[in-house]
């Protein structure tokens, strides 16, 4: 891993760039990475500059414990978009990604739900609760689809400004309102109710038992600082179905090598168009000139000059570290400091001995090799948030687990096992302060490794290693304010027009050529490489 | 009826979707599982497990059996030494290809041929004047395919042959796990992988072995609709799909020579009489009529199509085989046929195998295939892609 790295992005220290760029992107994250490759395939000279030894940002891979290989911080990719590997070519590069084969949810009382590809397996699975959800659930998915492929056209174009009277503008939304209109009146209501509702009402409209409900509903608040039965979570539920693999909505997978396999590959399609990446090269300053960036200043005393900087950090890191406020004026710094962090979820990462035995369902097999989810009610999930609200992490938390080292043998020993496991919640803003969680580190882990061990008694005895990241920790690593896994909060609020601040979605900042193409601006975080992409092609447009 | 394989005991338990197929007379497992994407993933990314017992066996033996064998083949057996196995295709006096296989050298004077299809009284024509005997050994050798880039790990544990020194296409006997085996560095999908012959009482504990020598390397049992996935990825043809044996047609425009089929490479011209030479020679001075070629379709015409129907892309999740007309660039002039073809995971592109006319067979050449979106035909482009495929450096290293 470390060769390789160095092959692609050798640290800045071994050699300097001195000649002036077309373009130095800050970042190199996949959405960096993607942005890279694109200036640099349409001919422009790139240099990307990344402050960490690896590449990936949020979206990479480590070998924390030896012969394990963690994706230590992203875990899943679906959201990515397809064109962007069509256009970088980037399974050339070692863009891989294996389908999760089902979700697996284990419930206190012994029972479970393994929901799979195989629709009337699912379907007998479903009615062992409710025959009733059994036969909703494919229309539900129908309707996520369409609501899904309605939306794409949104993800896939930068934001219709609502306030503009450009001409341009305008057809945007016309061309939005013509799409909404071939909507049927039931959708339209649909997603008017999609847009304003909470995941956990939304899913009352269909489904009567909680065992569906519950590890459905997550998906509307992983990576916000909201609650399943709080306004607004069911848009976000959307946002999670849109992910796509082979033409397929809703389908997840693996990336091989974990989630920096993609970030690797973005990078080395950079690279094939000429791109350069330096590693070890945290910027500590862009240069501003008569109101326009002209360059950076790396660590060290390097300055590199540019004709245009592109952050793929934070608006946090970006405005208040990077540029600093005496550059901007006040109603968008006002603005800026508006934009929600709030990070409220964490990671423990476990190397193991042996596969966990879930007592539900003892043994290996295709449920293993999918999500599982201790998501086992919409209350369960409720009272988690409850914690968060007041300052606290959850004592009984939403886990979201995979196992990826049943489907890519290259990230473990034969025979032993990586355990990935998403964590919500662990807000930022603890009740002591969030400079308190160095000293609350273990005791989350203790606390997601108990909730787990519940239904996987054997699960303590196998660990070899534990690795837990707080969101202080995603703040401190990999420069995510707040540790917030989006950049900030996907809440309605902050996506389209307004993501990060609303008259400012187009990439663009106030700064003359500074340019935004981290998950902070429009559509938003997960692996989806749409804003590095999007952000590359407005530039290149200008 | 078809019969059961030898491994069938074990097969039939693993194969939970009940999807079986008749191959040559067997029952073969169409997939194991419903869905079957991990049985490919297993290939591309650890290891599948394939019954390939129903292939044709023989096992020719004596001392003509190097010279008998170049008389039969399109390619000089004389120059495969012991321990390699060698591609072959052999043809009708035409020129036109019978059938694909491979062939082992195990000794001087002993080799095993393997073919899609009964050859027993094809072989048997060319013997008068060879010490040669032709033994059909197809009911008495159970073979399975091992494919993927953990295969050599999980043999490394139970053979005592050095693994990493057997070389692609290269043949070796060895004992796995105590069971006497031919290890053959090679396969139907493009990927690191081997196929182990051994006698069918051997084959119920060879599998019991691999099974668990593979399960820490994520070993999974394979069917055949993945197989077909694979091979079309890895860019190879299959008889009586994307060629046809020449004795089975009724029709010339049915037939094809080897060099047609991208097989020229194969194919020994300059040397003493075999079965086609004459008219291979002729078609190498005078040029083809056809060539096989990879099909890459456009994407963005693929979107397009479904969009009119306000649908997303479907892309299949088996290969298909069922014929498609491809046209020139303008899709005025039909110029050829894909034969088979299928979406490939790893590569995110649609892909077919085709035979269109010989110009229209460069890497870069835009044409157009026929395409049926909502029941309605359409075509779509598509590219003309240098083969194979997909071949990652695992496949040889």
């Amino acid at each position: 891993m470390m060769i390789q790295m160095t092959q692609i992005a050798p640290p800045i220290r071994n050699s300097v760039p001195t000649q002036t760029f077309d373009a130095i992107i800050v970042g190199g994250g996949h959405n960096g990475l993607v942005c890279a490759a694109y200036l640099a395939k349409a001919g422009k000279k790139v240099l990307v500059l990344e402050q960490r030894h690896i590449l990936g940002g949020a979206a990479s891979s480590d070998e924390i414990f030896p012969g394990f290989t963690f994706s230590v911080y992203s875990y899943v990719v679906s959201l990515f978009r397809p064109h962007i590997v069509r256009e970088l070519g980037l399974t050339r590069h070692g863009y891989q990604v294996i389908p999760l084969e089902c979700t697996f949810t284990p419930f206190p009382d012994g029972e479970s739900l393994t929901r799979c590809g195989d629709p009337e397996a699912t379907r007998r699975e479903i009615a062992r609760f409710s025959p009733h959800d059994a036969e909703i659930a494919p229309r539900f998915s129908m309707a996520m689809t369409k609501m899904a492929s309605f939306i794409k056209h949104i993800i896939d174009a930068p934001a219709p400004d609502p306030a503009s009277l450009r001409i341009g503008e305008i057809a945007k939304l016309l061309g939005l309102g013509r799409r909404f209109k071939k909507l049927d009146a039931d959708d339209r209501y649909l997603f008017t109710k999609l847009m304003t509702m909470s995941a956990a009402e939304f899913l009352d409209l269909w489904f009567e038992s909680d065992r569906l409900k519950g590890p459905i509903s997550v998906s509307g608040i992983i990576g916000t600082y909201l609650g399943v039965r709080s306004p607004g979570t069911a848009y976000v539920l959307l946002h999670h179905y849109m992910g796509e693999i082979d033409g397929a909505f809703r389908s997840w997978g693996l990336s091989k090598g974990g989630t920096g396999g993609v970030s690797l590959a973005c990078a080395r399609a950079a690279r094939s168009f000429g791109a350069e990446i330096r590693t070890e090269a945290p910027v500590e300053q862009i240069l501003i000139k008569e109101g326009s960036a002209a360059g950076v200043v790396v660590k060290g005393g390097y300055e590199i000059k540019s004709k245009t900087v592109i952050s793929a950090a934070d608006t946090h890191q970006t405005f208040f570290k990077m540029v600093g406020e005496q550059h901007l004026n006040n109603d968008f710094v006002r603005q800026l400091k508006r934009f929600k962090y709030r990070g409220s979820s964490a990671k423990v990462n476990l190397a193991v001995d042996c596969l966990p035995e879930f007592s539900c369902k003892p043994g290996g097999g295709p449920h293993l090799k999918g999500d599982i989810t201790i998501a086992p009610g919409v209350d369960y999930l409720e009272k988690a948030y409850d914690d968060a609200k007041y300052g606290n992490f959850s004592k009984k938390p939403f886990l979201d687990i995979v196992i990826p080292s049943l489907t890519d043998p290259t990230v473990a020993p034969p025979g032993k096992h990586v355990i990935s496991i998403f964590v919500q919640y662990a807000p930022y803003h603890l009740k002591e302060g969030a400079a308190h969680w160095p000293e609350k580190r273990q005791a989350l882990g203790d606390t997601v490794i108990d909730t787990l061990a519940e239904y996987c008694p054997n699960l303590k005895e196998t660990i070899l290693h534990r690795q837990v990241v707080t969101p202080w920790d995603l703040e401190q690593d990999v420069g995510l304010t707040e540790g917030n896994i989006f950049q900030g909060e996907l809440s309605l609020e902050q996506l389209g027009p307004f993501r990060p601040v609303a008259g400012w979605s187009r990439y663009r900042t106030p700064i003359n050529n500074l340019w935004m193409c981290g998950s902070c601006v429009h559509p938003g975080g997960g692996i989806m490489g749409a804003p590095g992409e999007l952000a590359a092609k407005s530039i290149l447009k200008s | 009826m078809p019969i059961p394989t030898p491994f069938h005991d074990r097969t039939s338990k693993l194969c939970t979707s009940y999807r079986w197929t008749d191959w040559a007379g067997y029952y073969s497992v169409c997939s194991y599982n419903l869905p079957n994407d991990s049985e490919y993933y297993a290939i591309r990314h650890a290891a599948g497990l394939i019954d390939i017992t129903p292939l044709f066996k023989y096992e020719i033996t004596g001392s003509d059996a190097a010279a008998f064998l170049s008389r039969v083949m399109a390619r000089d057996i004389k120059t495969i030494h012991i321990g390699q196995a060698a591609y072959c295709c052999w043809c009708d006096d035409d020129g036109k290809i019978i059938d694909d296989g491979t062939v082992f050298r195990l000794d001087e004077d002993r080799f095993r041929v393997h073919a899609a299809e009964p050859m027993l009284a094809w072989f048997s024509q060319f013997k008068r004047g060879f010490d040669v005997a032709v033994t059909d050994i197809t009911e008495t050798i159970a073979a399975v395919s091992i494919q993927g880039p953990t295969s050599r790990d999980i043999l490394k544990q139970l053979t005592d042959i050095d693994m990493d020194s057997l070389a692609y296409f290269r043949v070796a006997a060895a004992k796995l796990d105590g069971l006497d085996a031919h290890i053959s560095r090679s396969g139907y999908t493009g990927d690191l992988g081997y196929e182990i012959w051994v006698k069918n009482a051997a084959a119920l504990p060879l599998w019991d072995a691999l099974m668990s020598a593979g399960n820490p390397y994520l070993l999974k049992p394979a069917g055949l609709d993945v197989l077909d996935i694979t091979r079309i990825e890895a860019g190879l043809i299959l008889n009586g799909v994307d060629f046809h044996n020449a004795a089975h047609c009724l029709i010339e425009s049915q037939k094809s020579t080897p060099i047609e089929l991208g097989l020229g490479w194969t194919v020994d011209l300059d040397r003493e009489p075999f079965s086609g030479q004459r008219a291979l020679k002729a078609e190498q001075i005078s040029g083809s009529r056809h060539a096989l070629v990879g099909l890459e379709l456009d994407w963005d015409e693929q979107e397009a199509l479904y969009a009119k129907h306000g649908l997303p892309v479907q892309v299949s999740a088996a290969a298909w085989r069922m014929g498609m007309p491809v046209y020139d660039r303008q899709g005025s002039r039909q110029i050829g046929k894909a034969t088979s073809g299928t979406w490939s995971p790893i590569l995110k592109k649609n892909l077919a195998l085709a035979s269109v006319k010989n110009e229209y067979a460069q890497p870069g050449t835009k044409l157009k295939i026929e395409y049926t979106v909502e029941y309605q035909r359409e075509t779509v482009a598509a590219v003309v892609a240098p083969m194979p495929f997909y071949t990652p450096e695992h496949k040889k290293t």
